[in-house]
């Protein structure tokens, strides 16, 4: 960036729309299962036509209200549907069904991590709303295709205080609002697909100074990289503009990913009247107390608090304990491996963010997706504890357990790889190898340490590495006295 | 036989005196016959005499219920899978519902014979049926004259026998004015007590179906099927229907009557305070108190009605853009070309007049001095009812300020039209159950009676719209040439 940057703060607030895992939409009973042939998946309610009526699912308000209780936000006891107006090929009904004066979720936070400091992010409210279609302007012979099996997912749009300062910091709290929704359950987190979209309100202002500068509001990006790069780019299009006695107008605009670049969608002026309304379709929702208890008993264990654990009861590292706490299927992993291995915690963590993330990640694959179950894992590792088998051993095996369906036992069974423990037949390996190599007994014995690991390289190439090479060291230091 | 009321048409079908499919023919006859008051804007007659014939057979099997085989037709504003839903509008001129309204199926798995659909002002927007894509519907009392509106084709068509009883919607007085001015009996049940899901939606906290029929037991028989909580709706309440018929009879002793002054003053034709002073002393005779009472903010309920219900209209009209089903303008260029023709085109003056009062009612800088002050001024007026019905049992006034107008009289302006509906508009904005009974004729035209009652008390009101039937016979006068 420009050196000019230092005298300007970024201020940088987002709205995030997570789409809710329910399993049919918010005022329909049609499912919201993704990819679906274009309005397979649209009923009548869907498609806006005359007559219909909106019901609302339960389950979007319950999903709504764990993630309040998550944030340790204030959950409405009472709030209210309207309609939102404009016209739009892919909105069936003229008006999206959304909250507005009094959403369900109010006043709450989440605390990001960036560069070890801890900070915390206000959110200022999450509200329920319903999803339009798509239009489709490929293939259609310079007309436009509308698939409306997206209209009526439930989304809970997640806006929070103007409260980050960097790109930096919004992509941290992005990252760390995507696990909390996985972690709750409440939703896929599946960017490709549309289910976490980020609109992100951005402006700059003088160093020291109170007031807001004017913002623009960046729409629909799509993943953790693009917003970083639509902010800072944004970000050097207002100093730049700013610098050069221009001003920045209040303005909606499109990130191009492909160019890099953010242009205009629309100014304020026109900016749509939505005229807000609550909907005569739909009652107030009230929440008493009764359902935000039997939802706080049921509320998972959230990351923090397991990463917290991760460390105090398993002595993890804070790097390991950020890893395997980074998605909920992980952290579960972890502790089965833990538990069904009865090895050390450490050496667990070290095979999974190690070997085993890096099998995964080459292969594409999460970890719901290991082809080596944790109890298979946990068959390995717990030859590693009882020392049948070395760490070098261990990742032979593994590739086995990765390609196959056999057991660690019956891999190491089948392949002769369990650790030689007899003695006497190091010894006579030792013995040989001082006999072969005069010369090199005699550079240690003269003070020459280096030519040990010659020795000790030598010991297990002739085993195969199959020795414990505690044990070959004990016994060469012995020999070469 | 098409002058018996329902639970005497049930009898005959019983006793097989005549057959749902001579029944039904008969009634098709006559609608033929009948055309020129343009009561119908489609006739289903093949789909009726296959559910006649249906109907026959349910009755000889014995599992037939007091509306089965019984001729009837619906306001085109409810959604008759495979039939035309046009709502009176050229908008959906081409609209081949694909689904059922929920009164529909009820209304179908009860037995009853679909006759065919119903002329209605352009999307319940009026209060003559002037403003239908169809036209006018003639009054059959005076043929010269309006029969009222929203649902003016069941008006015309249950007066005129053209179905033994019709569905009708009432959103500020839809089925109450049409009933006084076509000598009809007409029920606005509670708002929520009928299911909303499938009648197309004009004004969505104001809107409700009720039937419109000859006498009150009948339409205690209607509402009987057509009454209960839906889950498509969410404003349907969830309370338990009553048996609507077997109360009729009860005693209207001590009875306490309130008469709101306001109801009673000035703009009230002359003529028609007497006949429903009439009515009233008829009531005395039954055994009724009657007491004057003050609902002062009934004045305020046609300026809170004209700025709630366009609101909502405007939203709620937003969907017929010519995307996806009704009219759709020839050739549009671009995007805002064809929304702009196909709304342009496809909606008539009335309908176009509401959305832009709506639309400027919700607009920035707007909202809160009309939409958040006509909904206080709604609560306003619900206090009233409630004040005023917790000290009497029933509230009764006039329907209308005069008898049927005109074809044409009004129609030119928009004000003079909005007020004919001044006696009704503040029921729908309260949500209290109303009727409207005959009570009388002057000029040759009919007179109705509103009698209004408590949250879900149709019953209470069947009841004493059910004694003055019994000892009155204004609801059996039947116009000249439908004898």
């Amino acid at each position: 960036m420009t050196t000019s940057t230092s005298q300007w703060e970024t201020v940088i607030g987002l709205e995030i729309h997570t789409q809710l895992a329910t399993k049919s939409k918010i005022f329909s009973g049609a499912s919201t299962a993704y990819g679906a042939e274009p309005n397979t998946q649209a009923c009548a309610v869907d498609l806006g036509l005359p007559g219909v009526l909106p019901v609302l699912n339960k389950e979007a308000v319950r999903m709504a209200v764990i993630f309040g209780m998550a944030i340790e936000a204030q959950i409405a006891p009472y709030s209210v549907f309207a309609r939102k107006n404009y016209f739009y090929p892919d909105l069936p009904k003229g008006y999206q069904i959304s909250q507005f004066e009094l959403p369900i979720v109010g006043n709450g936070h989440l605390d990001i991590e960036v560069d070890g400091a801890t900070k915390r992010i206000g959110i200022t409210r999450a509200h329920l709303e319903e999803d339009a279609g798509k239009s489709l302007h490929e293939n259609f012979h310079g007309l436009t295709g509308i698939d409306l099996n997206r209209a009526g997912t439930p989304l809970l749009e997640i806006v929070s205080e103007p409260d980050m300062r960097s790109a930096k910091e919004a992509v941290a709290y992005m990252r760390k609002l995507h696990e909390l929704v996985r972690y709750l359950g409440i939703c896929d987190g599946n960017m490709q697909e549309g289910s976490f979209r980020c609109d992100a309100n951005v402006s700059v202002r003088p160093k020291g100074q109170k007031e807001f500068g004017t913002r623009a509001e960046i729409k629909n990006i799509n993943s953790f990289k693009f917003v970083e790069k639509a902010i800072n780019h944004e970000v050097e299009r207002q100093i730049e503009l700013l610098e050069s006695g221009g001003k920045v107008v209040q303005e909606t605009r499109l990130y191009d990913s492909v160019k890099d670049e953010t242009r205009s969608m629309r100014s304020k002026e026109e900016a749509n009247d939505y005229r807000y309304f609550p909907d005569p379709d739909l009652l107030p929702v009230f929440i008493d107390e009764d359902f935000k208890t039997e939802i706080k008993a049921a509320l998972p264990e959230l990351p923090d608090a397991k990463k917290q654990r991760f460390k105090d009861s398993y002595g993890l590292d804070e790097e390991s304990a950020t890893i395997l706490t980074s998605s909920r299927p992980l952290a579960d992993y972890f502790e089965a491996v833990v538990k069904a291995s009865a090895s050390e915690a450490k050496l667990c963590a070290n095979w999974i963010t190690g070997e085993l993330s890096a099998a995964l990640n080459k292969a594409g694959l999460d970890i719901t997706e290991s082809p080596v179950s944790h109890e298979r894992l946990a068959g390995l590792l717990a030859r590693i504890s009882d020392e049948t088998i070395s760490g070098k051993i261990a990742k032979q095996v593994f590739e086995e357990l990765w390609q196959g369906s056999s057991t660690a036992d019956d891999i190491i069974a089948a392949k002769g790889l369990k650790q030689i423990t007899d003695t006497g037949a190091i010894e006579a390996i030792i013995d040989k190898i001082i006999a072969d190599n005069p010369g090199q007994v005699e550079q240690y014995r003269s003070g020459k340490d280096k030519v040990f690991g010659f020795f000790v390289g030598q010991v297990m190439k002739e085993m195969q590495g199959k020795a414990s090479p505690g044990e070959v060291n004990k016994m060469l230091k012995d020999k070469l006295k | 036989m098409h002058n018996k009321t329902i639970a005497d048409l049930a009898k005959g079908l019983r006793s097989g005196e005549f057959s749902s499919v001579e029944l039904t023919q008969a009634f098709l006859d006559r609608i033929k016959r009948h055309q020129y008051l343009n009561a119908y804007i489609t006739v289903t007659d093949e789909s009726a005499l296959q559910a006649a014939k249906a109907a026959d057979l349910r009755l000889a099997s014995g599992d037939a219920e007091l509306l089965t085989g019984i001729p009837i037709a619906q306001k085109d504003i409810f959604c008759t899978q495979g039939v035309k839903t046009t709502c009176g509008s050229k908008m959906l001129d081409n609209f081949i519902a694909p689904y059922n309204a929920t009164v529909v199926d009820k209304l179908n798995h009860a037995g009853a014979v679909m006759l065919g659909k119903l002329n209605m002002d352009e999307f319940a927007m009026g209060s003559s049926n002037e403003t239908s894509f169809y036209g006018p519907v003639r009054n059959p009392w005076n043929t010269d004259s309006v029969p009222g509106g929203s649902s003016g084709g069941s008006g015309a068509a249950v007066a005129a026998r053209l179905a033994v009883c019709a569905t009708g919607t009432d959103t500020g007085g839809s089925i109450r004015q049409p009933a006084a001015l076509c000598g009809i009996t007409g029920l606005k049940p509670t708002y929520g007590r009928v299911s909303r899901y499938g009648m197309i939606a004009y004004a969505s906290s104001l809107d409700q179906g009720g039937p419109m029929t000859r006498s009150a037991e009948d339409a205690a028989i209607m509402l009987q099927a057509m009454a209960g909580f839906d889950e498509k709706d969410s404003t349907s309440v969830d309370c338990p229907v009553p048996d609507y018929r077997s109360g009729l009879n009860n005693s209207l002793e001590g009875l306490k009557i309130g008469l709101p002054k306001e109801f009673f003053g000035e703009g009230l034709n002359s003529d028609v305070a007497g006949v429903l002073e009439a009515a009233i002393s008829e009531y005395r005779r039954l055994g009724a108190e009657i007491k004057e009472i003050s609902m002062p903010n009934l004045k305020l309920a046609i300026p809170a009605y004209y700025v709630i219900a366009p609101a909502e209209c405007s939203a709620n009209l937003s969907r017929f853009d010519g995307v996806r089903f009704g009219y759709r303008c020839d050739s549009p260029v671009d995007l805002t070309d064809l929304y702009t023709r196909s709304r342009g085109e496809g909606f008539g003056k009335e309908v176009k007049r509401r959305i832009l009062m709506g639309t400027y009612a919700l607009s920035a800088g707007y909202y809160d001095a009309y939409y958040i002050k006509a909904q206080k001024v709604r609560r306003l007026i619900s206090e009233d009812f409630k004040n005023a019905l917790s000290e009497v049992d029933v509230i009764m006034g006039p329907v209308t300020p005069t008898t049927a107008f005109g074809i044409g009289e009004k129609i030119g302006n928009p004000i003079e039209m909005y007020l004919s509906d001044i006696y009704t508009i503040a029921i729908n904005l309260a949500g209290v159950p109303a009727m409207s009974i005959p009570a009388g004729f002057t000029g040759g035209k009919p007179v109705g009676l509103q009698i209004i009652g408590n949250y879900f008390a149709e019953d209470r009101l069947l009841n004493i719209a059910h004694r003055y039937q019994q000892v009155t016979d204004w609801h059996l006068q039947i116009p000249n040439g439908f004898e």
